[in-house]
């Protein structure tokens, strides 16, 4: 009896205590103080502001009051790394694509300081879409090379905002990479969560190709025409790849923050493998739940909440998915800790299942054509095989092993100076013909997927191999129909 | 490359002008509505060289960058040199002298019995590649320039080092921006979007065609003239000395 009397006693001693505690900080506390209008905040001390380069983002707001908060931001004109020996001259806020994160809360007065650095070699300025004014800040802030301009402004609406250089021409500098993230948090803060990750799509255009090496310079034919040969996350290919990847552990609340620099395309951003708990729509208040796939305009953000539950990789892309696998829109969240059956089983049996095999099918030829298509079955010169492999290449191959034979890094071997391919053409011609899963090492690297057989005659691969050979720097070997034939009557 | 030193090196010793003959344009601004005049004039052939700069300040010690006044001059006012009457010792002779203010660019052309060329000027010669005079519709000569505002700087770049125009003019391209003689009096707002006069540069900047890709260009020259006072110094900044033609 005395200790069912203690336990009712405990709570109630509790409710008192809470409710004393409760009144004092209505009394006492002005930071309770509610404004009507987030314009009436006031602020007290001057910071400066943590900047974080991607895919980082500076320590949450909590419980601050609003404050003078001096941003320090440097534009810097440099080359970087667009993909592996693709460079490219970005044009930066902070030295990094997207450019530093700024983290701000509600009612912060904000003194923003942009300097062009002297070597720079054009003017710049700065639009941020969480500003309440003409331009948002482009108008005050239109800076020389080697110069500073300052100008000031009010955070009034919570969310995740971009920002973006706005000087003529306009599409050229976001184009460059003159773009990034300013989150405006509500008083009291977001909700703490255990990791949070900054990351930001863009899309690039340059003279080459998707892959062409070298220094490519910013085609603006293409960019008129929104025709990218890029599109990527944190402003180049395999930014968070391999060990970039965002690290987290199974279990862990993760929140991204989000933002589609554009200049042209729109993205339906997605994870693989992941339903997002919480999506901010558009980075407003407007919370969504349980999304598989969130649209983020061309200047425009999103935050996203979710938790993993199984450990594995899982790719964040651009679900208009060619972009993802072919222009680099590709990601890796590399969840670890314990596996979890109840959720996911993963693999219960492996193979491959080929009912018509991934070659392009074709109409049967008509008598007319079956003529014509044996007179061509002669034998063809070296030059004519390269010809025709080149075309099934162009049309079974280049997907996965890319336009130059790159390959896509973690996920496709490269065949170009490929020591696997050129070691045995026999394997070679048997990978195209059967397939093949498993692990293997392609110029150092390892390579854990799976590649289908290819239905194609033993021409067709003979063709498309000789083709290979005699292609992006490989030994130039001459695979025959004969070397096909006995690959084939092996089995 | 050998040659190309030598002969600028005879150009920075005579600064030769040539004649760039009278025409009419059409500007970025008002592109529908105004075609501009420009008159026969001459235009120096080269930028003016850090080696004759340095002549002129030690014959006018108010602009030796100690004594520069700083309503004329910034902090960067030749601040690539090593003191008032020295250059750096990598520095060469013949590079474009940089980090000038247009007060100075304007005071060192009076002193040769020249001026700064006007904006229209300037846009009109800098139309011509090495064999027409006005190649705006180029797609070579647009990618050529805007393949140089994208590089970075190749420091002690010298003068000549560029092609030679259709008006015998090097360096338009390719060196370093200039100033001109009246380079604010058309202002892109830093806003370059916004309405009111300057609609029409925004909307045709993102409209398609030929004539909007050479306007990209030319978008660019505008907003850097539209950065800088005229007291500002800036690494990429030189100029060059224009003349009327006596009757």
């Amino acid at each position: 009896m005395k200790l069912i009397l203690k336990k009712n006693i405990v709570p109630r001693i509790l409710l008192v205590l809470g409710t004393a505690i409760f009144l004092s900080g209505c009394v006492n506390d002005q930071s309770k103080k509610k404004y009507n209008d987030t314009v009436d905040i006031p602020v007290n001390q001057e910071m400066t502001a943590e900047l974080t380069s991607p895919p980082y983002v500076p320590t949450p707001i909590g419980k601050r009051m609003a404050k003078k908060l001096i941003v320090d931001m440097e534009i810097q004109e440099r080359k970087g790394q667009l993909s592996d020996g693709v460079s490219y001259m970005y044009w930066t806020f902070g030295g990094t694509v997207p450019g530093s994160f700024i983290r701000t809360r509600v009612g912060d007065e904000i003194e923003f300081h942009l300097k062009n650095h002297p070597q720079n070699k054009l003017a710049h300025n700065i639009d941020l879409h969480a500003v309440n004014g003409p331009g948002g800040g482009a108008v005050s802030s239109l800076v020389a090379p080697g110069h500073e301009t300052v100008f000031s402004f009010k955070v009034l609406n919570p969310g995740l905002y971009v920002y973006h250089c706005a000087t003529a021409p306009v599409g050229m500098h976001i184009a460059n990479g003159m773009y990034g993230l300013i989150l405006v948090e509500p008083e009291g803060g977001l909700e703490p969560v255990d990791k949070e990750f900054y990351v930001m799509q863009g899309d690039f255009y340059t003279k080459g190709n998707y892959g062409d090496p070298g220094l490519q310079p910013f085609d603006m034919q293409k960019a008129i025409n929104e025709d990218p040969d890029y599109v990527v996350f944190n402003g180049h290919v395999g930014s968070m790849v391999g060990d970039n990847a965002l690290q987290v552990k199974v279990g862990e609340t993760i929140r991204l923050f989000v933002g589609n620099a554009g200049p042209s395309l729109v993205s339906s951003f997605h994870i693989i493998g992941e339903i997002m708990d919480k999506v901010h729509v558009e980075g407003g208040s407007l919370v969504n739940k349980n999304v598989q796939t969130t649209l983020i305009p061309a200047g425009g953000a999103t935050i996203i909440e979710l938790k993993i539950n199984a450990p594995g990789e899982y790719l964040m892309v651009d679900h208009s998915i060619f972009r993802a696998f072919n222009k680099g829109a590709l990601a890796v969240i590399d969840a670890k800790g314990e596996k979890n059956d109840k959720v996911y089983k993963g693999k219960i049996q492996e193979g491959i299942y080929q009912p018509e095999g991934g070659a392009i099918q074709e109409m049967p030829l008509s008598n007319n054509e079956k003529e014509k298509s044996s007179e061509q079955a002669e034998i063809l010169t070296k030059e004519q095989k390269i010809e025709l492999g080149k075309n099934i290449f162009g049309s079974t191959c280049i997907a996965c092993h890319q336009a130059s034979g790159q390959g896509v890094p973690g996920a496709f071997p490269p065949l170009a100076k490929s020591d696997f391919l050129n070691a045995d053409a026999n394997r070679a011609i048997d990978i195209v013909m059967r397939g093949k899963t498993g692990e293997i090492t392609v110029n150092g690297k390892k390579y854990n997927s799976v590649m289908t057989a290819q239905t194609l005659s033993n021409k067709d691969i003979a063709n498309v191999l000789t083709y290979v050979y005699n292609s992006w720097g490989n030994n130039g070997t001459e695979v025959t129909e004969e070397m096909v034939k006995k690959v084939r009557e092996k089995k | 490359m050998g040659f190309l030193a030598i002969a600028s090196v005879a150009m920075a010793q005579n600064q030769e002008m040539t004649l760039v003959k009278k025409g009419k344009y059409t500007p970025l601004y008002g592109r529908d509505s105004v075609q501009v005049k420009v008159m026969s004039f001459l235009l120096d052939t080269i930028p003016v060289t850090k080696g004759k700069f340095l002549e002129f300040v030690k014959k006018n010690p108010k602009w030796q960058k100690s004594q520069v006044k700083t309503i004329f001059a910034d902090d960067h006012y030749l601040s690539d040199w090593k003191d008032d009457t020295h250059l750096n010792p990598e520095a060469k002779q013949n590079e474009p002298v940089t980090n000038v203010s247009w007060f100075v660019a304007k005071d060192y052309c009076k002193c040769q019995g020249k001026r700064l060329p006007t904006i229209d000027e300037w846009e009109y010669a800098a139309m011509a590649d090495k064999t027409t005079p006005d190649a705006r519709k180029k797609e070579s000569y647009n990618q050529y320039i805007l393949d140089w505002y994208e590089r970075p700087k190749i420091p002690h770049q010298q003068v000549g080092s560029t092609f030679k125009n259709y008006w015998g003019v090097y360096d338009l391209h390719g060196l370093v921006w200039e100033w001109t003689a009246d380079f604010n009096s058309v202002m892109i707002t830093s806003e370059s979007r916004s309405g009111g006069q300057n609609k029409n540069l925004f909307c045709s900047a993102a409209a398609v065609g030929a004539t909007d890709l050479m306007n990209y260009a030319a978008f660019m020259r505008y907003a850097f003239r539209s950065s800088v006072r005229g007291n500002y110094d800036v690494n990429n900044l030189g100029f060059r000395c224009a003349k009327d033609i006596k009757n």
